[in-house]
């Protein structure tokens, strides 16, 4: 099954970081990367740029508003998105319990069993297919 | 060694992973003294061979090869978090002198002892019911959190949680990885048969037809039971098996086809599950042999005399009462004397049953118990006091949740109207 996970990290905690630091933290996570490639757990992951560079995009007074910044202000912002295949929520969480991010206090992350939609999908065809032959007729 | 594609490998490895993971991941456990650490290294050996083997071949002994490998694993994990954790560095160098001094070669005897210890550590009694439950479901039958979860109608964070929490639990306490020296195995077994019998009841009670993986809890606990047999074949496990299969056999004969409940007096015996019913009465023949058994074999031979009957009514109601009796000597429970109750007002009447019912409630511990109310309620009918028996059946209809339960009791108060 694949599990998306959402790290999130204080901003500026990283950058704060002495070089030396900085380079464990990396050193460590790209080779927790590598080895979770290596053994089919690791499907996808995307580092982010800092929560300050984000732009939010929603629907106000009859039109399209883009507002500066993250959606949520919350302390610890989204750093970077990672999709695991595990064999279940458990085995996810043990293989990011490992993550030396998560070892290093650089932050924490939330685990999202991912949704299949196989079905909806399905369904929603099915409604638009009757809806296109209904309009032709 | 021999030579064979990446999809060969990969279907051998499934077929490795289906058969033996349970196995190996018990020895790794023992060998690693840590539950995540073992399952972690036990998918890299899986990932290395996956690589491996369409180039070198297959060893001539799989199973030692996944376990020595995932050792290498485990200690290649174990130093690059020394790296991070000086704690560490003093358990990386214990394993690696333990595992140069241990021997390559493991004995099939010793990998069946892990299996057995795996289970006593997941039943381990300073772990809480629910926890057993979850930890034995999951690292002994390889079923996952959502599996699980979905079977006892919990979301599966709190089940992961759960799973979690006990892992900790065993880390810390910490809860030895062995079988149980034999004067505490009794009080161990106990908690084993326990945990299996709450795993099959839990999928035996549950709504026919409507929750299909509830149903798969009774083929997973009668799974463990033969497992436990194999490894340990006390009279007491024998005897759970025997009751599990027994009770099994009448799966097709216990709900409609519109998912009522069918009681056993009602059941349409030829529905019966003859092989099942065969093995269990073979089984608790065995139990009883031996002298030393208890309420399960008790219980598996109350329902192999009902296994064994044509009708309700040439049921060997004397031989019921009297096994009743004796499991009343070693499990005075009410629930058991309630018991009794029904099977004395098949063999003397619904007045001396109503009788024996009443003196079961008077301890109050039934006061909730719907089957003690849909009980009296029973024997009113049967006596013709219909009003007293519609006030029972509405008693007990308040008292349960669950649909077919009541169905059933709705359908017995509309009788009497």
């Amino acid at each position: 099954m694949k599990y998306v996970c959402l790290g999130y990290i204080e901003p500026g905690k990283f950058e704060n970081m002495s070089e030396s630091e900085r380079n464990t933290v990396l050193d460590e996570c790209l080779s927790y990367s590598a080895k979770l490639r290596k053994n089919g757990h690791l499907v996808a992951e995307q580092p982010l740029q800092p929560a300050n560079t984000a732009v939010t995009v929603h629907w106000r007074n009859g039109k399209v508003a883009v507002t500066d910044g993250p959606y949520a202000e919350t302390k610890e912002q989204l750093g970077g998105i990672l999709v695991l295949e595990a064999r279940d929520l458990n085995h996810a969480i043990q293989l990011i319990s490992r993550n030396p991010g998560v070892k290093l206090r650089c932050g924490l992350i939330e685990i999202r069993p991912a949704a299949d939609l196989n079905e909806m999908m399905r369904e929603s065809e099915r409604r638009r297919r009757k809806e296109t032959a209904r309009r032709n007729e | 060694m021999s030579e064979r594609s990446t999809e060969q490998t990969r279907e051998l490895l499934d077929s490795l992973y289906r058969v033996d993971s349970g196995r190996i991941l018990a020895t790794l456990i023992r060998l690693l003294g840590d539950f995540d650490l073992a399952e972690e290294a036990m998918h890299e050996a899986f990932a290395a061979a996956l690589s491996l083997w369409p180039r070198s071949g297959v060893p001539g002994n799989p199973r030692p090869w996944l376990i020595s490998t995932a050792r290498f694993k485990a200690i290649d994990t174990l130093r690059r978090r020394a790296r991070l954790e000086a704690s560490q560095d003093e358990l990386v160098r214990y394993l690696e002198a333990q595992w140069s001094s241990a021997e390559e070669c493991q004995e099939e005897d010793s990998l069946e002892d892990d299996r057995l210890r795996l289970i006593f550590t997941c039943c381990h009694p300073s772990l809480a019911p629910e926890a057993r439950v979850a930890l034995t479901l999951r690292e002994v039958c390889g079923l996952t959190t959502e599996e699980i979860a979905k079977a006892f109608l919990v979301t599966p964070r709190t089940l992961a949680q759960r799973v979690v929490r006990a892992k900790a639990k065993i880390r810390e306490t910490p809860i030895p990885y062995e079988v149980p020296t034999p004067q505490e195995l009794p009080e161990r077994l106990g908690t084993v048969l326990q945990v299996i019998y709450l795993v099959f009841n839990e999928g035996y009670s549950a709504a026919a037809g409507a929750e299909v993986t509830r149903a798969e809890l009774t083929g997973e606990a009668i799974r463990l039971g033969r497992l436990l047999t194999e490894l340990r074949p006390d009279p007491e496990v024998i005897g759970l098996l025997s009751l599990m299969l027994l009770q099994e056999s009448r799966h097709a004969a216990r709900t409609s086809p519109t998912g009522e409940l069918i009681l056993l007096e009602n059941q349409d015996r030829s529905l019966w599950n003859r092989e099942q019913i065969a093995e269990g009465v073979a089984l608790v023949e065995k139990a009883l042999e031996s002298h030393r058994f208890g309420s399960y074999t008790l219980q598996a031979a109350i329902a192999a005399v009902h296994a064994q009957a044509k009708s309700a009514a040439v049921t060997d109601w004397r031989q019921i009462v009297a096994l009743y009796n004796r499991l009343l000597r070693i499990q005075p429970s009410p629930v058991v004397q309630l018991n009794r109750a029904v099977a004395v007002a098949m063999r003397d009447g619904p007045e001396v049953g109503l009788a024996h019912i009443n003196a079961a409630l008077e301890h109050g511990e039934l006061a909730n118990y719907y089957l003690a109310h849909s009980a009296r309620a029973d024997m009113y009918r049967r006596l013709g006091r219909t009003a007293e028996a519609r006030s029972c059946y509405e008693k007990a209809l308040a008292l349960t949740q669950q649909e077919p339960e009541r169905q059933f009791l709705q359908e017995r108060i509309r009788q009497l109207k």
